[in-house]
């Protein structure tokens, strides 16, 4: 049935002489993410692509399983392969999942870099050309280093991505630096950010002596800002968060968040789009993987960051 | 609209009215969906032809997605003919997903006795949803709405209280040598593709370990899955007392009652159908990719619903085909895939994939009205 549709159809289309568009000029790319559609931490990536394939004139295509379902990642991933792109830039959400996509995608000759989730190692396994983001459980110990010396005994670990092993390893690092069992000072919050809210407000309730806070993401930060503001909160808890939006850094400016972890995601998709375009035009590729974070944003440096917060850092 | 192929009377008998074959064709529910499949391909074929899509490696691609719809559509499509519906489909995928992975990887059960542990333990879930719904006379709608926010909630509670994570590695070594488990995870045909693939007709890997092998191993086992249960779904509906039992059910329940067909019988049944089509699904995927996710399935039963619907059947009950939905599910995952092989703007992807559906059940429901003359 399938072949005689098919059939017909490629009939149909040979008799109206109708050609697909030509490809357009320069190479194409295709980055393909983890992130659901309501993650809106990965503009900065979508811009930093829009301005490297200007740059480079080359065509950079974002993807995304809309759901976040991992499993759909992979039907992208070997999609994008089947579309025989220049390269293909993908994270490494989960190892399991994703590794025989993203092993097919080099074995077939397809240059693949990878970023954000996952390690140099996975990359390396994989056979990618290099990795480009930020050592999950290392950003998460330096935050837990930085509590530590702040005082923090018990925290409260706000994961919005329960599902991602790479968020479970932030808190996990976090709980390490402290010296403390991770335990139930971790809680799952969901996406929704009154839910948020309100799990925060009430862990707070119920846990009185919490003197330490690690977000995980504007997604997080935002509702627990809001929730220490209506508790009364506000300043007298070490907060920590990863990542940077215009809301976080006013809360850097009046004390009330410490410190965040910009892992630096204009790096993530700008680097991966030049390297792949000179790799296609001129055969040269660095050596090495890249770490694109750990850096704090702090009072100090807040200037230089808030003027693109939540768009190119 | 019960319908279907019974014993021809072998006289002429003035109670039946004469339908001439033409117009017995054309009334058929999945008509609409044979016209969208082809106008899908058309329109795909015309914008992204050379893209890789119809290429053999592309044509895997999108006929995985459309096996995964299919399967899923194929229990919701019964279900949906015997008046019913269910929407813990997606939960059900995860929790059995699960179940298979905690009791191969983290319980070292083999992984035969695991995965006939999770179709009992779905047979079950899938019984119960059908006890209730026929036990309170509540719609199915809400019964089965709870055991979408149940068995999610039980799925993350259990896989973090054993293991502390949401997704469970390993079930792949745990698997290997496992005497039933390539049935789910496996591949067939390879050797053909070999041989395509020394044709020319299929592409080379040219780097890696793999270099020289064909670049489409050989057909997936969701696949040959997909296709079994649409014969035996198409079996069952039109070629079996046991399917008009479910166009009754559907139809009118108690006028199925007055003539004797055993309707509670036959709703929890299918309640268990689609609660086995999702664990089947689970463990292709947990299978395939050696892991499992508490977040699995996420929105898949309005997946394996919208396929059903595309395939002409009624959200009401009693009408429809295996068939049209096993099309619809091809439709859905052609559209799906096709549009990023088109490379339209991945934001904009869902507007056209909404637009593209809505316009399929559009016409499939035009055709049947000016066909079958109904309202």
């Amino acid at each position: 049935m399938k072949k005689t549709l098919i059939a017909m159809a490629a009939a149909a289309v040979a008799f109206t002489g109708y050609a697909a568009p030509a490809a357009a000029e320069g190479e194409r790319f295709v980055l393909v993410s983890h992130a659901p559609d309501s993650d809106s931490w990965w503009n900065t990536i979508k811009n930093a692509i829009a301005v490297a394939g200007e740059q480079m004139n080359v065509e950079v295509e974002y993807r995304n399983p809309p759901t976040g379902d991992l499993a759909d990642m992979a039907r992208i991933i070997e999609q994008a392969t089947a579309s025989n792109p220049d390269g293909i830039i993908a994270t490494i959400a989960d190892y399991d999942v994703l590794s025989g996509p993203i092993s097919d995608a080099v074995a077939k000759g397809i240059p693949v870099i990878t970023i954000n989730s996952g390690t140099i190692e996975q990359s390396k396994q994989l056979g990618a050309l290099m990795h480009v983001g930020q050592p999950e459980y290392d950003a998460g110990k330096g935050a837990g280093e930085k509590a530590k010396a702040a005082g923090v005994t018990q925290f409260l670990c706000v994961n919005h991505y329960i599902t991602n092993p790479a968020s479970v390893e932030r808190c996990q690092g976090y709980a390490d630096a402290l010296g403390v069992e991770l335990g139930n000072q971790m809680i799952d919050s969901g996406q929704d950010p009154s839910e948020i809210k309100s799990k925060v407000m009430a862990h707070l309730q119920t846990n009185p002596d919490t003197n330490g806070i690690l977000t995980l993401g504007p997604t997080s930060a935002h509702p627990t800002l809001a929730a220490l503001d209506e508790l009364g909160k506000s300043g007298t808890i070490h907060f920590g968060t990863f990542d940077i939006s215009s809301e976080i850094a006013d809360a850097i400016k009046s004390d009330v968040i410490a410190f965040a972890i910009d892992q630096q995601p204009y790096l993530q998709g700008y680097l991966p789009v030049v390297i792949l375009t000179n790799l296609a035009r001129y055969g040269v590729v660095p050596g090495n993987s890249i770490n694109s974070g750990p850096g704090f944003v702090t009072k100090d440096n807040i200037a230089l960051v808030e003027e693109y917060a939540g768009e190119y850092r | 609209m019960a319908e279907t192929q019974s014993a021809a009377a072998p006289h002429k008998d003035e109670r039946i009215r004469e339908i001439s074959s033409v117009r017995k064709a054309l009334i058929r529910p999945e008509l609409g969906a044979i016209c969208g499949t082809i106008l899908v391909f058309m329109f795909f074929i015309a914008i992204a032809g050379d893209s890789g899509m119809f290429a053999p490696e592309g044509i895997i691609n999108w006929g995985t997605v459309s096996a995964q719809f299919a399967i899923i559509a194929v229990g919701a499509c019964l279900l949906m003919i015997a008046g019913e519906f269910d929407l813990s489909v997606g939960s059900m995928i995860g929790f059995s997903g699960i179940m298979i992975a905690l009791m191969t990887v983290h319980w070292g059960f083999p992984t035969w006795i695991a995965i006939l542990v999770a179709i009992a333990l779905a047979l079950a879930i899938g019984a119960l949803n059908g006890y209730l719904v026929m036990k309170t006379s509540l719609p199915s709608f809400i019964v089965t709405l709870a055991f979408l926010y149940i068995l999610r909630g039980l799925t993350i509670f259990i896989s973090i209280a054993t293991t502390r994570k949401t997704i469970i590695g390993g079930v792949r070594e745990a698997a290997e040598g496992d005497p039933i488990a390539w049935l789910f995870g496996g591949k067939v045909f390879s050797g053909l593709f070999v041989w395509l693939a020394d044709m020319g007709v299929v592409g080379k890997f040219v780097a890696g370990p793999r270099a020289g092998q064909p670049v489409v191993e050989g057909i997936p086992m969701l696949m040959i899955w997909a296709i079994a249960l649409i014969v035996f779904g198409h079996f069952l509906l039109t070629r079996t007392r046991f399917g008009n039992w479910i166009f009754a059910s559907g139809g009118d329940a108690q006028a199925a009652r007055y003539v004797g067909v055993p309707v509670n019988r036959v709703k929890i049944l299918m309640f268990m159908f689609s609660a086995f089509c999702a664990t089947i699904f689970a463990t292709c995927q947990v299978m395939e990719f050696g892991s499992a996710a508490a977040d699995r399935g996420l929105l898949k039963e309005f997946e394996a619903i919208i396929s059903v619907v595309i395939g002409g059947a009624l959200l009401t009950g009693g009408y429809g085909s295996v068939v049209g939905a096993a099309l619809g599910a091809l439709i859905f995952g052609v559209v799906q895939q096709g549009l990023f092989f088109a490379g339209v703007e991945s934001s904009l992807f869902r507007v056209f994939l909404g637009v593209i559906l809505l316009l399929a059940v559009i016409l499939n429901t035009y055709i049947r009205r000016m066909i079958t003359g109904e309202r």
